[in-house]
């Protein structure tokens, strides 16, 4: 496939994705509505939680990124290539150029973060930068910089929110269950008696679905930045082969966690990589050795 | 519904939609203006690194006259170019010129070891980027723009108004073979 319809394909099917998790939450709304007589009240509480915390986790996404991995700012003349890398690719891209950032550590990872491209942040740890060559480097930076131009991480902070949705009002339904007044529900037993069974193994399956979609939609938008970085430096071999120096080394970066693994170039949790069709739902990243199958073919 | 307000309707439609289009002709037409300028200072920024850089490799080789004189002439050439089909090929002259002066210091081991002219090959090389990149950028913006014109039915509309299709800043024969150098 060629680079343009490798960028269209995949978007368009991120949001596939995404119509299908609206719909989703929109299921699991009427159900738990239905079973337990409170009507919307239920979605509505669970989804103004989400976007709370989901907001206020986009909008600081980057200080807040950067404090817990312990970067510190790009200089010019010690990180020559690195800065020279992002200026340029940036100039390519028609954005401006994002703040720079360093992390000293040997394991090879990289990362972007930030709403748009005016309040953008793009980190690289030192492993990475001393061991890719300039070509490599600017492979993994345009990857970078296509997230930001792609919009993804807005993407992804709206995928969370509706799957925290879907968390808190399974989470609050089963405890309301647990410990709700049995009497005033025996007037309409038989009518509720469905939705209540219903709204039990939606409770307990959906949460486990919502993460699913929210992987395969972190998965789509990687391969597409994938695909845009291609274009960006029109040489995907450079990633390709950067992809394959990152693939061999086993090094675990430590300053990641659970909530910030998808933003990073390749999963930071190396050694958990087993490629079992199954396990590779739960992963934030397509398998590299496809990644880079992808890129030669371009 | 009476004919009136059909034809009220369609005719509103078609203004809105020639209005968006105009706008959209206006800011691609802007950006390309923007990116042509982009262009333009980093080819400034690569005629001011010169001067620095020959000096410094004369400083280790001064017999190869030759190359200077290239150098040299290229440069005079690139100032006085004006429109960007003249600027293309001086650039690409110029291109070349450096890449020769650049090649000088495989021969001279001190001129390679000398931190000063590292510094400047660095800043050269990645001046060279920056334009390989500025137009790229330039000629993607100026195919948006080219593609809109011919589409139908938005061609009427760029007739109308007079939005014709815009040059692409074309590579010759010799920069084709390797646009970035390499570090």
């Amino acid at each position: 496939m060629s680079i343009r319809s490798q960028i269209q394909s995949n978007i368009i099917r991120s949001y596939l994705f995404m119509g299908v998790f609206t719909l989703l939450v929109v299921l699991v709304a009427y159900v738990f509505g239905q079973a337990t007589g409170y009507g919307d009240s239920y979605i509505g509480i669970a989804l103004l939680i989400s976007v709370i915390s989901g907001f206020i986790s986009y909008y600081f996404s980057d200080s807040i990124v950067l404090a817990m991995s312990g970067a510190r700012p790009a200089d010019k003349k010690k990180d020559f290539h690195l800065f020279t890398v992002t200026e340029n690719l940036s100039l390519a891209a028609g954005i401006p150029m994002p703040r720079v950032y360093v992390i000293e550590d040997t394991a090879m990872n990289a990362f972007a973060t930030g709403r748009d491209a005016k309040h953008a942040t793009i980190c690289a740890t030192t492993g990475l930068v001393n061991r890719l060559d300039r070509r490599e480097l600017e492979g993994v930076i345009a990857h970078e910089l296509s997230h930001i131009q792609n919009y993804d991480i807005r993407l992804m902070a709206v995928v969370s929110i509706l799957a925290g949705t879907i968390a808190y009002a399974a989470d609050m339904f089963l405890r309301n269950l647990w410990w709700s007044d049995r009497r005033s529900r025996d007037d309409n037993r038989d009518d509720k008696g469905i939705f209540l069974i219903l709204g039990i193994v939606l409770a307990l399956i959906t949460p486990l679905i919502a993460s699913i979609i929210q992987l395969a939609i972190s998965r789509k938008r990687e391969f597409a930045a994938d695909a845009s970085g291609a274009l960006l430096t029109r040489y995907p071999e450079g990633l390709a082969r950067a992809l394959e120096k990152i693939g061999k080394d086993h090094e675990i970066l430590e300053g990641a966690t659970n909530a910030t693994a998808h933003l990073f170039i390749t999963n930071p949790f190396k050694g958990k990589e087993v490629h079992a069709w199954f396990s590779n739902l739960f992963n934030t990243h397509p398998p590299i050795e496809e990644r880079i199958r992808i890129l030669r073919e371009m | 519904m009476t004919p009136v307000y059909v034809i009220g309707g369609a005719v509103l439609l078609i203004a809105l939609f020639v209005w968006s289009m105009y706008n959209s002709f206006v800011t691609l037409a802007e950006q390309i203006s923007e990116a042509w300028s982009q262009i333009d200072v980093q080819l400034k920024r690569r005629i001011d690194l010169i001067p620095n850089l020959v000096a410094s490799v004369k400083g280790y080789a001064k017999h190869e006259k030759s190359v200077f004189e290239d150098v040299t002439k290229a440069r005079a050439a690139m100032m006085k170019a004006e429109t960007p089909e003249q600027k293309g090929k001086a650039s690409d002259v110029l291109t070349g010129a450096l890449r020769s002066l650049l090649a000088i210091a495989e021969n001279y081991p001190q001129l390679k070891a000398n931190e000063n002219f590292l510094q400047l090959q660095n800043e050269v090389s990645d001046t060279e980027d920056k334009i390989a990149y500025s137009r790229q950028f330039y000629n993607s913006t100026v195919m948006d723009f080219n593609v809109k014109t011919k589409l139908f039915p938005n061609s009427i509309i760029a007739n109308s108004f007079g939005f014709k299709e815009k040059p692409f800043f074309k590579t010759t024969e010799e920069e084709k073979k390797n646009v970035k150098i390499e570090f």
